[in-house]
């Protein structure tokens, strides 16, 4: 219900929202949850594995029961926390893990079989038979368990990532977090400071505290101020710093447009790589629980949470409330709610030695043994000097004291340490370099330490970075001590929940202890405890100290499971914005793509070019028929394709002959001025990197061409070479990939189509070069051929790319030739036995294609040591071969080759499959594979068998190159 | 005279979002410039600019020299001489040139370019990445900037950047 | 992680290309015994404290560097062009 006058939020502008489909009324600066309790919504989910009726816990991210569906036009997010999610007008949520209703919900029946759903359940039952496990089992749990839903489309949202720097980062805005973010803001570093609330302050904000003597918020609000006009500073509100990475970079998640009604282009969240020199963890604390029987009941919070409701929305859960509490802290929360006009029915304080509280019903050495109301409490059950007795109330707040948020400190694999005066774990010092910690996250709790603490901490993270720092006067606040007896769980023999969010009592925690899951880390998964998506924020320490206790073993000696990156749940979209679509990957488009569209061509992806994979005509209704086609225009008349994606280096210098005569495994530095060797180039391990065709252009200036699938891996290989092993050497290499369009004309009029494209015949012999110039324009003119026949490339200026290619298109045309893609290309150049990276696969040496004799004796180069060493060459190898099938099969690319009539076992593959096509030429299907000993075995028949596509046929083994073997074309 | 018509990498219209505004620039001539071990100096003298230090660039008239690399600067604006003791490569068709310029041209860059150039001057060059892209980023002054990537990408750096141009423009409404 | 390159400065990881262990800087001779090869080629060991390997600087100026840096602290110790001063 709303108590009048107070709360932060705006009581002029209403806003309506819907819960389950029913209208309800809130403000704007509310949450989710606080409009909620505003409007007595009591039950507001159902938990994971027993579907019992939950309800708020918490005022803060670490809420392990309110989570709801948050259903928008264009999204459905699932596992959305009440009290993180701001009211907006039209905001629609919807309870999770229940059917039909939250109210009614048949998996409820779950909870009546609790005493079979413990922890372990499912290891000890599924077991038999097995093969119902993927089928029947899994299926089954998945549905009766788990939280929220997907909408089972694509996330449409927006979503965005970007970098920030600063010299200071300070993370949380509480009193430590103000305090550093003003000292260091005085002293004029480059701050950030970030807080994951909508409003800075942290608990300032919840508490009735005062600072220099007004209410903290005043302060709160001036020191805001201060921040605001120093340019240096960067508040950064909504925006939760979720992990610690090396040498200064933090993850942060901002929620940008989550808390408003959907505008477009907005995005929904950022996903920020903070790079800090310097680093203040102000992240506060965060208030447990205790257990009892039926801790769950909707109605018992923590009791924090309070005044945070009452202070920042004007709300409270309940007329009547009691408190529950190990420590002193609960006593402010009572007087808060006092003040405001709420029955605080009793403390129970489990301390005989508590301090006196004047005016209120106060229990010492008292416990909550159970909570009764099943759709929300009604009264709690109290034993107090062996007495047990009732008390009526409609909410129970409950402090099992504060865990500093330590979380971060843990992501380079710190380690907190216990301490038994706090009862909690804290951070030790250095656990991140450049961060400190201050404030509740460090242990101090008082209004006066964080402060001081926060101040003192922005002092040492400038000296670090070389920062005078002025003067700050410390405000005066309260600095009481910190008193707590710790209280994990209250005995008794009903189920006493630690983790609501995963549904984990007490007893599974004593159950995996019995069972010999003694390690807190084999605990937490036996149990599942802290692995929900509050990862244990509010479970973990009360779970250990009951594994503790179970085990007959310390706290500090239990230790606590490792906290890893994300603090709080990250959308995966978040930080995967930008990467859909054409985000995916860069596309490296071609000039001519638009004249291959304009014909029709599909696109294939070749690494991150996009290519044509065939140019279909009229009347043609499947690939195979263009591919067929344009291998045989190829064949009889003429073919032009784009061949612009392979990778070209120009490499100059004195030293560069000398160069490639290392990197290439034959000899450059002896071709002639306007001739093109091919070449083979080697890992130094002895197996193939890339192979290519190199040309001569001038006497200190060749220019190598890579696959286009290796050209960056080249062009990575040369600068190790050079900088490695020769960096005195003179010479340079420069991609031009990128400046030249290069455009392959082959077949037997291809003399013909250059003749009329440059106006005079090329005059150039098989593998010359020259410069030569195309209607105007400088261009380079190469007799090379990846397809058999008489075949040249003529390169020009990228800008003239797409001219060309549609000019030699048309003269092509004009002869009965035309343009032939990707599909045909491959299919001429498995016709003719050449390789590609399909065999150059990384695991193939130069003797395993057959190219052996291409490694020169005369000199050394990267890789001839290892190509010859022991195991690289010989019979043992599985050598490239042809395969025909002996019918008319289809072949298939990764079937295996065996020996007819052996077992199709593993252990029998003699060999591979990395090539097939439809060979027009020869009337039949075609592969390139590697066949152990193969080429002693021409002549053989194997089997090819592919279990996967069901294909099993017989085949001839032959030699690679089944077309035209002498190369007789090609030096017509 | 070419018979073959030039074309530019997009074509694209300039788009302004947030008073920021995304610009195909017209490419210069552009010529890698890679001096021998120790020569970096004398080719500098040569071209009558100082050879520049990492992320720099030297300027002079309308010729400028921009660092892109270990031993490597574009020179743009200006013809290299004959006889530099360097390898001389014609670089003007392999790049695409983008200017982004305005109020809001950092926190653009702020969302694809992982450096901090809040106090990015002119003079200043980085070889870095546009998310994915490789980018040579060019201070021309404050908020104001060319990017230079391969011509190939240039539809996807057009993209990435007006994508992050108009989630800035929405952020600031 | 961040790397703080000798030409450009400090740059985050994503521009860099992890290559392995420096020792691929010190190439046998071709006629080394077997056993030097595959020491060179293969054999690594894998402590837990300083090591040394190979990074290119492949988003950003192309240099090859050798860095040191600890793998139990990720504490970055040097990184150095492997072309030495020539860089």
């Amino acid at each position: 219900m709303r108590i009048d006058g107070k709360g932060r939020i705006d009581r002029t502008r209403p806003v309506t929202f819907r819960f389950d489909g029913r209208a309800y009324a809130g403000y704007k600066g509310d949450t989710l949850a606080s409009a909620l309790i505003a409007n007595d919504v009591r039950v507001v989910g159902r938990s994971f594995k027993y579907h019992r009726p939950r309800g708020i816990l918490t005022a803060g991210s670490e809420e392990p029961n309110a989570l709801v569906e948050i259903v928008g036009p264009a999204n459905q997010t699932p596992n959305t926390r009440a009290t993180v999610q701001e009211l907006f007008e039209g905001l629609a949520a919807r309870s999770q893990n229940r059917w039909p209703s939250l109210r009614y919900d048949a998996l409820e029946i779950n909870d009546l079989a609790a005493l079979f759903l413990s922890a372990g359940f499912y290891y000890k039952t599924f077991m038999w038979p097995r093969r119902f496990w993927e089928g029947l089992y899994e299926p089954l749990i998945r549905r009766a368990a788990g939280l929220g839903s997907l909408s089972g489309r694509h996330d449409e949202g927006v979503y965005e990532k970007a970098w920030a720097h600063c010299d200071l980062l300070v993370i949380g805005a509480g009193p430590a977090g103000l305090m550093a973010a003003l000292v260091a803001g005085r002293a004029g570093a480059d701050v950030i400071l970030a807080d994951e609330s909508s409003e800075p302050g942290g608990r300032l904000l919840s508490d009735d505290g005062e600072i220099d003597g007004a209410h903290a918020t005043d302060w709160v609000a001036r020191v805001l101020a201060e921040l605001a006009s120093l340019p240096n500073v960067r508040l950064m509100t909504r925006t939760t710093v979720t992990g610690a990475y090396d040498d200064g970079t933090y993850g942060a998640l901002e929620r940008v447009g989550l808390h408003r009604s959907p505008r477009p282009n907005l995005p929904r969240e950022c996903f920020w790589r903070i790079v800090a020199k310097r680093t203040v963890l102000a992240a506060g604390a965060l208030e447990r629980s205790v257990a009892f029987e039926d801790n769950d009941r909707p109605g018992v919070m923590l009791a924090s949470a309070l005044p945070s409701y009452l202070n920042r929305y004007g709300v409270v859960p309940a007329r009547r409330v009691a408190l529950f509490a190990n420590n002193d802290s609960a006593r402010s929360t009572a007087r808060s709610l006092m003040a405001a006009g709420v029955e605080v029915v009793a403390i129970i304080d489990s301390r005989e030695d508590a301090p006196d509280e004047p005016g209120i019903a106060l229990h010492k050495g008292a416990q909550v043994i159970r909570a009764r109301g099943r759709m929300g409490l009604r009264e709690i059950m109290v034993r107090a000097g062996g007495r047990e007795f009732r008390v009526e109330a409609e909410c129970l707040g409950v402090s099992g004291g504060w865990n500093p948020s330590v979380h971060l400190t843990c992501h380079l694999n710190g380690r907190p340490r216990w301490s038994d005066a706090l009862a909690a774990f804290v951070p030790v010092e250095g656990a991140v370099p450049g961060m400190l910690v201050a404030g509740a996250a460090n242990g101090s709790f008082s209004t006066h330490g964080c402060l001081a603490a926060g101040a003192e901490a922005a002092r040492a993270s400038l000296a670090a970075l070389g920062v005078a720092a002025g003067a700050v006067e410390l405000p005066q606040a309260e600095d009481a001590p910190y008193q707590i007896a710790p209280l994990w769980a209250v005995p008794g023999k009903g189920r006493a929940w630690l983790d609501l969010a995963n549904d984990v009592t007490v007893k599974d925690v004593a159950l995996a202890a019995q069972e010999g899951f003694r390690s807190v880390e084999h605990m937490k998964r036996y149990t599942t405890q802290g692995m929900a998506p509050d990862q244990g924020k509010n479970s973990n320490v009360a779970a250990l100290a009951v594994l503790a206790d179970a085990t007959g073993r310390g706290i500090a000696e239990t230790g606590i499971t490792t906290f890893r990156p994300p603090y709080a749940p990250v959308s995966i979209a978040a930080m995967g914005a930008g990467g859909r679509g054409m985000g995916f990957a860069p596309q490296r488009i071609l000039t001519s793509d638009q004249a291959s569209r304009d014909r029709g061509a599909p696109m294939v992806e070749a690494g991150l070019w996009y290519r044509p994979g065939y140019f279909p005509k009229p009347g043609e209704t499947t690939w195979r028929e263009a591919c067929d086609r344009e291998v045989m225009m190829v064949r009889c008349s003429v073919g032009v394709t784009d061949v612009s994606t392979l990778g070209k280096i120009e490499i100059q210098g004195p030293d560069a002959g000398r160069f490639l005569d290392f990197v290439y495994t034959n000899t450059f530095s002896t071709l002639p001025v306007g001739k093109v060797r091919y070449g083979l180039m080697l890992r130094e391990d002895g197996h193939v990197l890339d192979d290519g065709t190199c040309a001569r252009l001038g006497d200190q200036h060749w220019l190598m061409t890579t696959t286009t699938a290796a050209a960056g891996l080249v062009m990575r290989h040369l600068d190790f070479v050079h900088q490695a092993f020769c960096a005195d050497w003179q010479v340079r290499f420069a991609s031009v990939t990128e400046s030249w369009a290069q455009f392959a004309v082959a077949g037997p009029l291809a003399r013909d189509l250059v003749t009329s494209a440059l106006g005079h015949a090329p005059d150039l012999p098989f593998m010359g070069c020259a410069p030569v110039v195309v209607q105007g324009v400088a261009a380079r003119l190469f007799r090379i051929s990846f397809s058999g026949e008489e075949g040249y490339e003529l390169a020009v200026p990228t800008r003239y790319g797409e001219a060309l290619f549609r000019d030699l298109t048309a003269r092509a045309e004009t002869m009965g030739g035309g343009l032939y893609g990707m599909e045909a290309l491959n299919v001429l150049r498995i016709e003719k036995g050449f390789i590609t990276h399909a065999e150059i696969h990384g695991r193939t040496t130069a003797f395993d294609i057959g190219m052996e004799k291409m490694v020169s004796g005369k000199k050394d180069c990267i890789g001839k040591v290892a190509a010859t060493r022991a195991g690289l060459v010989g019979p043992e190898r599985e050598q490239m071969v042809g395969l025909m099938p002996l019918t008319g099969s289809v072949l298939t690319a990764g079937a295996h080759l065996f020996a007819q009539g052996a077992d199709l076992v593993r252990e029998n593959a003699t060999g591979y499959v990395t090539s097939v096509g439809y060979s027009p030429t020869l009337h039949s299907h075609l592969a390139l594979g590697f066949l152990k000993n193969g080429r002693a075995r021409h002549g053989e028949t194997v089997r090819l068998v592919d279990r996967l596509r069901g294909v099993d046929v017989l085949c001839t083994v032959t030699d690679p190159v089944f077309h035209d073997p002498k190369g007789e074309k090609l030096r017509a | 005279m070419p018979e073959l018509i030039a074309k530019p990498a997009l074509g694209a219209a300039p788009v302004t979002h947030a008073g920021t505004t995304l610009a195909e620039a017209d490419l210069p001539q552009m010529t890698a410039i890679a001096p021998w071990p120790g020569q970096a100096e004398a080719v500098g003298r040569a071209l009558g600019l100082q050879f520049p230090l990492p992320n720099a660039v030297t300027e002079a008239g309308g010729t400028r020299l921009v660092w892109a690399g270990r031993d490597l600067a574009f020179l743009i604006g200006g013809v290299a001489p004959e006889g530099l003791a360097a390898a001389v490569t014609d670089q003007s068709d392999g790049w695409v040139a983008l200017t982004l310029s305005g109020a809001r041209a950092v926190e653009v860059l702020a969302r694809l370019v992982p450096l901090d150039l809040r106090a990015a001057q002119r003079g200043q060059t980085f070889r870095t990445a546009l998310n994915h892209l490789p980018l040579i980023l060019i201070v021309e002054g404050e908020g104001d900037f060319t990017l230079l990537t391969f011509r190939s990408m240039a539809r996807t750096a057009w993209h990435e950047v007006e994508e992050a141009m108009v989630k800035v423009a929405a952020r600031a409404l | 992680m961040r790397l703080t390159c000798p030409l450009c400065g400090p740059r985050d990881r994503r521009e860099f290309y992890y290559y392995g262990a420096a020792e691929y800087l010190n190439r046998p001779a071709p006629d080394a015994a077997p056993e030097a090869w595959d020491d060179h080629l293969h054999n690594r060991d894998n402590p837990a404290g300083l090591v040394q390997d190979l990074w290119y600087h492949e988003q950003g100026c192309c240099s090859w560097l050798k860095v040191t840096r600890n793998t139990v602290t990720h504490e970055i110790v040097t990184v150095e062009p492997v072309a030495g001063g020539a860089a």
